[in-house]
């Protein structure tokens, strides 16, 4: 029973983390049109930075927030400099000056960093773990997550939804010429768009790092996932995104934990073990799959076809 | 097709005439590493030539086609951990399960659009890869090591360096002349016109899909024996090779090379590679250099190589 | 609902709607084509005429209501069916393959009615068949001389011609026209009338128009929509002297021709 409600946990914590990934992804190519495959680069990148700023400065609250901010330097010296270059034209155009950033990446990380990849450790009051209900304890960092994710995204609702800002994003999505023609500065709008994808990137990295992982090529497994999630949700629906996101971090975090001992009751012990890890990582794609023959467009696409 | 003296015939002709002799040069100057590395860029320029059949001219922007490497591959050395050497039982089964595997992604992706598509066929090469990963018995994460080459029964041998370097070739100039006819073919045409205007060619009276997922399958089959031709010349298999960055290295080529024409993918793999080779001499970073090449080669580079050596020619 | 065809029409719609969000572009539409007339349908801009055209066509689903062509419901076929069933259509914005060639663009139509195209070896441009009711239906319309221009090299004019060539070539029952004259100028619109005249005798025709003069000289019978709606429905002299019309055209009606 224990188990389970950590895993539930697990889950919602990893889709979350999943969720503020593919927003970005979404945002941008909502609005820009921009296929952007480096967003997984802009993830590796916070997760380096707060690494990073963490080991210089000694305190995780501050290294966290200047790592952001330098993500989003970061993000928006990239639009500025390259990826503004691309908006227009054809996505295949995108896919491959993307990868082009992500191969570059990969090997300036290696250079400034070394090969063998970084640690985050955790400062002691996050590592406790904490009694959510009588007698389950989980830990205070993964709940830090989910409180904090929750709240970015409530937050990336509120700002959409909400404000003046956010009705532009909305009306870009829709229409980029008349957003021109109504005299708004289209290129800060899509600069600071992209700042704020890149950042989300950023941050889901750097959370997942002190319980994951800070190496290379990290973006860029997770940045499939993220592609899922967003066919699964449904094309431009960041509300569509948000459930995927959920449901494919439960699905993927109580597979592995329980697709083992399930399947052990049906087979044998060592068909168990070799299908498992295989099945498992394939429950993903599996739904995807079923979604696309079902539902092409997505479970929940925003209306605007 | 007329053959007129311009510079795309004469480049052509130039590197055709260069792969031929290649060996006989390796031979006389004893430089070994030449004969191993263009073996490996004549498989890479096969397995582009598939994709350039399903992007070039059909309009499929695949991100997941290096799958078909490592099920090609995969077969041959699955088969021979198991004791069956035989080639004459391996690639055929690697040609099958390339296109079996072709038919059911190609049946879901192709319910998707645009970037979606692409999105869905890397998303299903990289589960392709997470599953070869997970398989235990074959090496997982390590790989499979194929401690004898496809065997042949004296028809041909395959340990020699120099006879899977003329069977590559002759694999990729048949590859090559396959696509040639398919794309001019009844077949090739309805394809070209899905890419070039699906609603018109709809309207009058082609079921689009179906046509999409023959093509799709094609592709993935060719693909498919460049895998088997992967695994025998590096005498082995690994997850890896069908690790996404794989697959876009073979969009790269198709598109450095030139959409849409016959020789441009072995162009761009002999270019792609090359350089990557030449690179790594140069810096252990070379990806430094090669990330911001390509964003370049996509802003200023318009029709890849051979667009810039002339009008890119549809078949 | 004027006299009654004895024959079965062509094409019957029953109560067509469709939605856009709080848009009704067809709104309970019907409408009745006889076997072997030209029927013109005309209508102010944002009348819905397109949206009918590519619910016809099947590349637009309607939100309910029937479509029947031949006697069979076609209202879930795909368009690609249709079109075998002998429904063809021209765009109003030329939708052409622009980098084949006006024989091309021909052979291949006339290629989707001539069984299946899973043909993987022999050149499709030198199937005699093909190429041979390729330049016959080019001739048709006056551009057996263009046959082997890339469509992205012929004039305006001339890609409209194709438009017509491309769907005559399925060997249609039905042709739906949607506005072929559109940015035409005066000689080439002229053209375009006799051709349409000449055809007349063998297929029924549905054609959108704006151009007023062309409509007259032409159809049978006119429909008039506005909103996506029937006001009006018989023949042209009826239609001329409706007062509904008039009032729907009032300001339209001087403007003959009226083109992008």
């Amino acid at each position: 029973m224990l188990l389970v409600v950590e895993q539930f946990l697990n889950g919602l914590q990893f889709g979350l983390l999943l969720f503020l990934l593919a927003a970005g992804l979404t945002l941008v190519f909502g609005i820009m049109d921009l296929v952007n495959l480096a967003h997984g680069s802009l993830y590796m990148m916070g997760a380096y930075f707060a690494a990073t700023f963490v080991a210089w400065t000694g305190s995780f609250v501050f290294g966290i927030v200047l790592a952001l901010g330098a993500t989003l330097l970061l993000g928006i010296v990239l639009e500025f400099v390259a990826l503004r270059h691309l908006y227009g034209r054809d996505h295949l155009d995108h896919v491959l000056a993307t990868f082009g950033l992500i191969l570059f990446f990969n090997d300036a990380v290696r250079l400034i960093w070394g090969p063998a990849g970084l640690a985050l450790p955790l400062p002691a009051w996050l590592t406790v773990p904490v009694q959510i209900i009588p007698g389950v304890f989980y830990p205070a960092y993964r709940l830090a997550i989910i409180v904090v994710a929750l709240a970015v995204a409530l937050g990336l609702y509120l700002v959409v939804m909400r404000t003046r800002v956010g009705m532009l994003i909305r009306a870009g999505a829709s229409n980029r010429e008349m957003i021109g023609a109504l005299g708004i500065n289209i290129k800060l709008l899509y600069t600071l768009v992209f700042g704020l994808g890149a950042a989300l990137a950023g941050l889901a990295g750097m959370m997942q790092a002190p319980i994951l992982t800070v190496q290379i090529g990290m973006g860029e497994n997770i940045l499939i996932l993220a592609f899922v999630i967003i066919v699964i949700g449904g094309i431009g629906s960041i509300r569509g995104a948000f459930l995927a996101a959920i449901f494919v971090g439960m699905i993927d975090t109580l597979g592995r934990a329980f697709l083992p001992d399930l399947l052990r009751k049906v087979l044998s012990s060592a068909a168990a073990s070799t299908a498992a890890p295989a099945i498992s990582s394939m429950l993903i794609y599996l739904l995807m799959a079923i979604v696309l023959v079902v539902r092409p467009e997505g479970l929940f696409p925003a209306s605007k076809r | 097709m007329t053959a007129s003296l311009n510079a795309r015939n004469i480049v052509v002709v130039l590197v055709a005439a260069f792969l031929l002799l290649l060996p006989l040069y390796s031979q006389l100057s004893g430089n070994v590493f030449a004969l191993t590395l263009f073996t490996r860029i004549v498989i890479f320029a096969l397995a582009a030539v598939s994709l350039n059949l399903i992007m070039g001219y059909g309009g499929m922007m695949s991100f997941g086609h290096a799958a078909y490497l490592g099920i090609g591959g995969y077969a041959v050395g699955i088969l021979a951990f198991e004791g069956i050497g035989s080639g004459f039982i391996q690639w055929p089964v690697a040609l099958l399960a390339s296109a079996l595997f072709a038919l059911v992604i190609g049946a879901l992706s192709l319910r998707t659009r645009g970037v979606y598509f692409i999105m869905i066929t890397l998303a299903f090469a990289q589960m392709a890869y997470y599953v070869a990963s997970g398989l235990a018995r074959y090496g997982g994460d390590d790989g499979l090591t194929i401690y004898k080459r496809s065997d042949f029964a004296g028809l041909i041998d395959l340990s020699s360096k120099m006879q899977l370097y003329y069977l590559c070739l002759a694999c990729l100039f048949g590859g090559i002349y396959l696509v040639w006819r398919i794309v001019n073919s009844r077949f090739g045409l309805v394809v070209q016109g899905l890419r070039s205007n699906e609603a018109r060619m709809q309207a009058v009276g082609f079921p689009a899909t179906r046509y999409r997922l023959a093509c799709f399958v094609i592709a993935g089959t060719i693909c498919g024996l460049a895998g088997a031709l992967l695994a025998n010349n590096t005498d082995f298999v690994s997850p890896a090779v069908m690790y996404w960055t794989r697959s876009g290295d073979l969009m790269v080529m198709v598109i450095l090379g030139g959409m849409g024409s016959l020789f441009g993918p072995v162009i761009g793999a002999i270019v792609y590679l090359v350089l990557e080779e030449f690179l790594s001499q140069l810096t252990e970073y070379w990806a430094m250099i090669m990330g911001p090449l390509l964003l370049l080669v996509v802003l200023f580079g318009r029709g890849g190589i051979m667009g810039m050596l002339g009008r890119p020619r549809r078949g | 609902m004027a006299e009654q065809v004895l024959a079965e029409p062509l094409l019957r719609v029953d109560n067509l709607v469709r939605k856009f969000g709080g848009i009704t572009a067809t709104d309970n539409l019907s409408l009745e084509v006889a076997n072997g007339e030209l029927h013109a349908i005309i209508g102010p801009n944002g009348a819905g005429k397109t949206t009918l055209i590519s619910q016809l066509t099947g590349q637009l689903p309607p939100n309910s209501g029937t479509i029947h062509f031949g006697g069979r419901d076609v209202t879930k076929l795909p368009a690609w069916r249709r079109s075998r069933l002998g429904l063809a259509r021209s765009f109003q914005i030329t939708s052409l393959l622009p980098d084949f060639t006006a024989a091309d663009n021909v052979a291949l139509a006339a290629q989707a009615h001539d069984g299946h195209s899973f043909y993987f070896w022999g050149d499709a441009r030198k199937e005699r068949g093909l190429r041979e009711t390729a330049r016959t239906v080019l001739a048709r319309v006056g551009l057996e001389h263009r046959a082997d221009v890339t469509v992205s090299n012929l004039s305006h004019g001339e890609q409209r011609e194709l438009e017509l060539a491309v769907a005559l070539a399925t060997k249609p029952q039905l042709l739906l026209l949607d506005e072929p004259m559109a940015g035409l100028g005066v000689s080439e619109s002229a053209r375009m009338v006799e051709l349409l005249k000449a055809l007349r005798r063998e297929v029924t025709i549905v054609l959108v128009e704006h151009d007023m003069e062309a409509v007259f000289a032409l159809a049978d019978r006119i429909t008039v929509l506005v909103y996506g709606r029937v006001i009006a429905s018989g023949l042209p002299a009826d239609i001329r002297s409706n007062d509904e019309v008039k009032r729907a055209y009032l300001g339209e009606q001087h403007a003959v021709t009226r083109h992008e």
